[in-house]
């Protein structure tokens, strides 16, 4: 048990693979199944669109590689750790690998930006010192240097995903999950965190970005997953938005 | 669990306190009120149950002997008094200690009146005077004494046993009533104050989970959040009842000083000696559990 909580610390495995899904499905006591038979592999370092309609199956997919959800079938590897098999008081520890960030941010409202983006630290007992030189370097990747005293409503929407994003960032995870990163954003701010996200990747974290935002996919020309009712529909490197139509 | 992230974790606790203002004064005002009515009840019912028992242990049964029983007897039946249950205490009084002692009751400032007596009119009123452990018992006793061979008469107080017993009754039902309601009082407050409180805590506990905080991480800052509550929701009614009981008895001994010998209250000491540790462990209690079982039903994130 303590290994399998070493092996999630560190990944020592380190696969090619950093996200693995054979044959995973997903059913919710009322309605059609949210993912059905999904099988998807996501190599170390890429940068991947998941794209598809509300009901898709998206949201249930990332909440799956959190660990919020359990599939009905399936197996699930994230980083070398069997996601399905994971034991509840190993979950922290797992998810300490991913970077998450959200639509509406998920900002501790109550706290500053410094003690939001340093509260990821806490959490995993850097001690305060380091603490004190990560949280403004990692302000500085964001370019919120100059407002880590500001409370999140006295930012703009931007400025509150970029907090999310340094916050997800901060303890070095090697995949970061972007549910909707742009969807409470203006086109100009939307932009801005696809670069900064763009940028991340290019330091070797994989990048997992769920989204809407047609014109950035088809912009930025990466790895697109199109999901359609529970299962995915087109898989393309370099890839565009797939109109329902 | 490295001193920092102790240290941390302590300040957070503090710094929820702060950060949650409204929440925090009306948990602290549910725990203060249900204390507060708590102390209240308690420092009257302890005084009540001071005062009865002071009545019962005035009461006493006396037993007189047989003209002409000789001292091996009355000995005897001495200790056959001292191995009863009933009995706390006993005391032989002789005929020329009932003699002063009556001389005292009613010739007290006239004693030359008592002069005209050459002989001792008590001469045959020796007698033993029994205390008893609980004035309930008073009647088996009597029935024992009565059975006994050399014993001409025993007195007994019949009204003041019969109406301390019916008295000592009635505040052992009144007590578990009271505190039946008031634990009932404090469960739906405390309750309902907490189920204000989750909807803020609850967005908050799922980013920290999210983010791969442990349980008790995340658990650990509302615990002491909680158990702070409890000790200022316990601290406020407690000073308060304090300053109200010392000025009551003040009040009451001034006002109703012809009564001082019944109206006997419990020194402030006496009553805060079991008030205080009670009171703190059940604000502490509150503090912590309901904070506990708060945070608990949001961790599976």
């Amino acid at each position: 048990m303590a290994k399998e909580a070493k092996r999630i610390k560190k990944g020592t495995t380190e696969p090619k693979e950093v996200i693995v899904l054979k044959d995973v499905s997903k059913s919710y006591s009322t309605g059609a199944p949210a993912l059905n038979g999904v099988s998807l592999k996501v190599n170390r370092g890429e940068f991947v669109f998941i794209v598809g309609d509300s009901g898709s199956g998206k949201s249930t997919l990332i909440k799956l590689l959190l660990r919020e959800l359990l599939p009905t079938e399936g197996e699930i590897y994230v980083n070398g750790c069997d996601v399905v098999h994971l034991k509840r008081r190993h979950i922290p520890m797992f998810r300490r690998n991913m970077g998450v960030v959200f639509q509406d941010f998920r900002l501790l409202k109550d706290r500053n930006v410094y003690d939001n983006v340093a509260f990821a630290q806490r959490i995993i007992q850097v001690p305060t010192k380091e603490i004190r030189r990560n949280v403004p370097s990692m302000l500085s990747v964001v370019g919120l240097a100059g407002k880590y005293k500001a409370k999140p409503k006295q930012l703009s929407g931007g400025e509150q995903q970029r907090v999310a994003l340094a916050r997800a960032l901060v303890n070095n995870p090697p995949i970061l999950l972007a549910d909707e990163p742009t969807g409470n954003l203006d086109p100009k701010n939307s932009w801005e965190i696809m670069k900064l996200l763009e940028e991340i990747n290019k330091n070797g974290t994989t990048v997992l970005v769920v989204t809407h935002n047609r014109e950035i996919v088809n912009a930025m020309q990466k790895r697109v997953i199109t999901m359609k009712k529970g299962i995915i529909v087109s898989d393309e490197e370099k890839g565009g938005y797939i109109d329902e139509d | 669990m490295r001193i920092s992230t102790l240290g941390y974790t302590m300040k957070q606790g503090f710094k929820n306190i702060i950060r949650n203002k409204w929440f925090s004064l009306a948990s602290i005002a549910t725990i203060a009120a249900c204390l507060f009515l708590f102390g209240l009840f308690y420092a009257v019912l302890a005084n009540f149950q001071h005062i009865v028992k002071t009545a019962e242990e005035g009461v006493s049964v006396t037993v007189f002997f047989d003209e002409g029983l000789d001292d091996a007897r009355k000995q005897e039946i001495g200790e056959l008094i001292g191995k009863r249950v009933e009995v706390r205490e006993y005391n032989f009084i002789s005929a020329e200690e009932a003699w002063e002692g009556f001389k005292a009751d009613y010739f007290g400032d006239y004693p030359e009146y008592a002069e005209g007596y050459t002989e001792n009119p008590l001469a045959n009123s020796e007698s033993y005077e029994i205390y008893l452990n609980d004035v309930s018992m008073q009647n088996a006793l009597v029935t024992y004494l009565e059975s006994l061979e050399g014993i001409r008469t025993v007195n007994k107080s019949e009204m003041t046993a019969n109406m301390l017993t019916g008295v000592n009754s009635m505040i052992a039902y009144v007590s578990i009533g009271i505190i039946g309601i008031l634990l009932a009082v404090s469960v739906f407050l405390i309750s309902n104050t907490v189920t204000i409180g989750i909807s803020v805590r609850k967005e908050e506990i799922n980013i920290m989970k999210y983010i791969g905080a442990t349980d008790f991480f995340v658990r650990s800052p509302f615990v002491i959040e909680g158990i702070m509550i409890g000790i200022i929701g316990s601290l406020l009614p407690l000073g308060i009842i304090y300053i109200i009981y010392e000025k009551v008895v003040i009040y009451m001994g001034e006002r109703f000083s012809i009564l001082t010998g019944l109206l006997n209250f419990l020194p402030v000491g006496e009553i805060f000696s079991v008030l205080t540790p009670v009171a703190l462990g059940i604000g502490i209690g509150i503090g912590f559990f309901g904070s506990f079982v708060t945070v608990r039903k949001h961790l599976r994130v």
